[in-house]
């Protein structure tokens, strides 16, 4: 059984398929890359295996259960974090806060369920909480960390001071702090140039060799091709082509959905030109 | 039978007839809704206005009807351009809670400007049309009911043709459908919005003559009534749609003349509020919408400027409150210490507000609500069951709290200002049932000889003692507040405010969050009506009005939202300086608007800045 199973999977606005019958499964530890032209419906199929949105129909099961009837809160305690397209920070909130709310899901004991000990265990925590709340510090600090000086010297500066790049930084830690089965990242290199894109490949590689399961939404092939165990390509909200990097590289129906049909016509008639 | 349906009959013409105003209302809403996307408070303000000009021009000038008209268009209109002008034209680029905040300022100081120049009694407004009324078969309509028909569906038909017609109208459905592309048009967007502005205010004034001769009277307060009215008919129809506007107008007009025909008069008020929060519920983008809301864009929602806080040393803030403390061993004077009280009393409110507000990002316009509920609840726990007051102060703090959370409960889907709208419905439907409930709340009259606050049986009279002990809960409540906003909860609550779509991403359930900040919030502010019940020993269902929480809010923003300390000495601040400026005292709301408008105009981050 797959980590993460993909049945039929739909969705559509006012009448246009977004997302048109996908399905797909992705196996634990494995590393998936999501690619396709803008529009193809790839944050639409994110949005939907994380509950932010709902499918209009088929089914997502992660480790055996269905996730479609579950709320958008309820997707980090089963283990799965992601990062957002155009970068979701809490502006107003430290560095550190950022990423210690991603740790939000882990917390036992300065988490009661009860409302009103929730409020108690604010206003007089135990020590247990206590301890917890420092144990997580020092796990948020070290993840932090792992992005070097970009990050540590902003530890305590609200994420809304920051760039961009800084910006998407501190998203991939906050996601980490879940500690995640299943990590969605959504074009975790937009914005940044060429010496950021190839520090943040080397902390995803890192990622990746601690076993964690990553599906990657990415624009950078090169990215793509590098990290990808598999790579699934959409346009039009469909799946048009899956596959190992290199077959899927070559395969035409990629290159047609890339550079446009007319185009791809152009450049085959432009070359058969300058051949005769 | 016979006499059931005149009776029917003569509702549905009398709901037809105020549902005609309500369309004319809510239609100049939904212009400044549609073209600057816009909630504006201060219309109901601009038709109370009209109905001032008209009364002027018909009781002191004896003019004629129809100049009578023309000269309501022309100086409501010209007021619409100013507030454009000089009230909301620099805040487009603001938080989209920023100009709907502007215009409850604004509103303030034209409500007020009216009662400094014609008192705040009503005034009589006899109706210059002929008296007799033209029977139609076996029934009779009054003159005054066809000129309201005549101006209604004439006003409607007016403006069709001008939207469709002119060149300004085309420039103003442009800028309504996607503003930044008729900005590359070429549309002058400024004139498009004054002329947005000047046409409603044109609507909204004359509305405001029609009603006063209706009702035979004009009065200051009108106005806040009005202007949630026609934003509720405007709801009906969906915000910012024109005919939609009519149709909910017309709507909400039959509903309270029907609901009044069988429940009673006090219900009136209690309709439109249970349709306002049931269509935001139910249906926020109106009866003739299918579609569902669509998720704002994040950052845009909370009125949270990214300014640096100023952050206050620790031996500062307690040599203050020790100062606070020491304060009554020097000064003796009564009427000071008062004043101070009545300030710790809103400093608790205000306070209240900072963290649903500030912290959690929850705008509350309905704060007067929770503080209703705690002064009815300790009021009523000591008058009925004689429960001592320290107990009823704590029960009521809770019964706010558990009270206020359920009502807000349904608006927790709700984002940005349509929580504030919401929370305006529910503070006055607050109000409503009390005023409805006769059985427990005694009704319109009010609860009487409450007895005064004490301590361990020990009754707290003098000024001195009641100065201490509200300084006392206020610190208190500061203590706790910061403790709160300090803990993994208040950063639980900070990540909400800021975007909820990936507060939810990692775990954090609104509606869990969302009610253990309404119920913090409520219980501090229930403390305080609790106090206040005890200490004013009287109080009816408008004690604690609307003002009251627009005041509480402008206080939390002096401050700087979310910022504790800040609230207080905003609190402080609003309350000693109409003190400080003599005769202002009976002026202060102008005065509080007029801060409003400034702040957000100049300072939204406050004194010391957001937390």
């Amino acid at each position: 059984m797959a980590l993460l199973e993909i049945h039929h999977l739909a969705r559509s606005f006012d009448g246009v398929l977004a997302v048109d019958d996908i399905s797909f499964d992705v196996a634990d530890g494995e590393f998936v890359s999501i690619i396709g032209p803008n529009g193809a419906g790839k944050t639409t199929l994110f949005n939907l295996i994380t509950g932010i949105d709902q499918p209009t129909h088929g089914e997502i099961t992660f480790e055996g259960k269905s996730l479609v009837s579950l709320k958008a809160d309820q997707f980090a305690g089963r283990g799965i974090a992601r990062t957002f397209q155009h970068g979701r920070v809490f502006g107003n909130l430290s560095v550190l806060d950022n990423v210690l709310v991603g740790a939000h899901a882990r917390r036992g004991a300065s988490r009661p369920r009860n409302l009103v000990l929730e409020l108690l265990a604010a206003l007089l925590p135990l020590p247990a909480a206590r301890e917890e709340e420092r144990q997580l510090q020092r796990e948020a600090e070290a993840i932090i960390a792992q992005f070097g000086e970009r990050l540590t010297p902003r530890l305590h500066d609200p994420a809304s001071s920051l760039s961009y790049a800084n910006r998407r930084r501190v998203e991939l830690a906050r996601a980490l702090a879940l500690q995640p089965r299943l990590l969605l990242l959504d074009e975790p290199t937009a914005g940044m140039n060429l010496t950021e894109t190839a520090e943040l490949l080397e902390i995803i590689r890192r990622i990746k060799g601690r076993g964690l399961t990553i599906l990657l939404i990415e624009h950078k092939l090169s990215l793509v091709m590098e990290l990808s165990d598999r790579v699934i390509v959409m346009d039009n909200g469909q799946k048009i082509a899956e596959g190992v990097p290199e077959v899927v590289r070559n395969d035409p129906r990629v290159i047609e959905a890339y550079l446009g049909h007319k185009q791809h016509q152009r450049d085959i008639a432009q070359k058969a030109g300058q051949s005769s | 039978m016979e006499h059931f349906l005149h009776t029917a009959f003569d509702q549905t013409i009398n709901g037809l007839v105020i549902g005609n105003i309500y369309a004319l209302i809510a239609v100049g809403l939904a212009i400044i809704f549609g073209v600057g996307n816009l909630i504006n408070f201060a219309h109901g303000s601009v038709y109370m206005i009209g109905a001032y000009v008209g009364w002027v021009c018909v009781t002191m000038l004896h003019l004629p009807l129809p100049l009578t008209f023309v000269i309501v268009a022309l100086v409501c209109g010209l007021l619409g351009v100013l507030i454009e002008r000089f009230g909301l034209r620099r805040l487009q680029n603001s938080a989209r809670i920023a100009p709907l905040l502007a215009t409850i300022g604004i509103s303030f100081v034209l409500d007020e400007l009216t009662q400094i120049i014609f008192s705040h009694d009503p005034q009589s407004f006899p109706n210059p049309l002929p008296a007799d009324r033209i029977p139609i078969g076996g029934v009779t309509i009054g003159y005054i009911d066809i000129l309201i028909a005549v101006i209604g569906i004439g006003g409607a038909l007016l403006f069709f043709l001008f939207l469709r017609y002119t060149k300004l109208g085309w420039a103003l459905r442009a800028t309504a459908q996607d503003r930044e592309a008729a900005l590359q048009m070429g549309v002058d967007v400024n004139q498009v919005n004054q002329t947005a502005f000047a046409l409603a205010s044109i609507l909204g004034g004359i509305a405001g003559v029609l009603v006063g001769m209706y009702f035979q009277t004009v009065y200051p307060t009108m106005s806040f009534e009005a202007g949630l009215k026609g934003f509720t008919a405007n709801l009906i129809g969906g915000l910012g749609n024109i005919p939609g506007a009519v149709a909910g107008g017309l709507v909400l007009g039959l509903i309270e003349s029907y609901g009044v025909a069988i429940f009673g008069s006090t219900y009136r008020n209690l309709f439109t509020y249970g349709i306002l929060l049931l269509m935001l519920v139910l249906r926020p983008n109106g009866l003739f919408s299918s579609k569902r809301q669509l998720p704002p864009e994040p950052l845009t929602g909370t009125f949270i400027p990214n300014k640096r806080r100023i952050k206050l040393p620790p031996w500062l803030v307690i040599s203050g409150a020790a100062l606070a403390l020491a304060f009554p061993l020097v000064v003796k004077d009564p009427y000071i210490l008062q004043v101070l009280t009545n300030a710790w009393l809103f400093g608790l409110i205000a306070l209240s507000i900072t963290l649903v507000t500030g912290t959690a990002g929850q705008i509350s316009l309905g704060q007067a609500g929770f503080v209703a509920i705690g002064a009815y609840a300790c009021a009523l726990l000591m008058l009925r069951l004689h429960v001592p007051f320290e107990l009823a102060l704590i029960a009521a703090g809770i019964i706010a709290a558990i009270l206020g959370t359920l009502l807000v409960l349904p608006a927790f889907r709700l984002r940005a200002h349509y929580v504030a709208i919401a929370t305006i419905g529910i503070g006055e439907i607050v109000s409503q049932i009390i005023l409805n409930w006769r059985g427990l709340t005694n009704g319109a009259l009010g609860l009487i000889s409450i007895p005064p606050p004490s301590i361990f049986g020990i009754q707290i009279v003098l000024p001195r003692d009641v100065y201490w002990y509200t300084l006392v809960l206020l610190l208190i409540a500061a203590l706790l507040q910061w403790r709160l906003s300090r803990s993994s909860l208040g950063r639980i609550w900070r990540a909400l405010r800021d975007d909820e779509v990936a507060a939810q991403a990692y775990g954090i359930g609104l509606n869990r969050y969302k009610a253990l900040a309404f119920a913090s919030s409520a219980f501090i502010a229930g403390i305080s009506g609790a106090f206040a019940a005890a200490m004013y020993s009287y109080i009816n269902y408008q004690t604690f009005t609307n003002s009251i929480s627009v005041l509480a809010l402008t206080m939390a923003i002096l401050g700087g939202m979310g910022n504790i300390v800040g609230a207080i000495l905003g609190a402080l601040a609003l309350t000693i300086l109409p003190e400080l400026l003599r005769g202002s005292v009976d002026y202060r709301y102008f005065l509080y608007g007029l801060v409003l408008v400034l702040l957000i105009r100049f300072r939204p981050q406050g004194i010391l800045g957001t937390d």
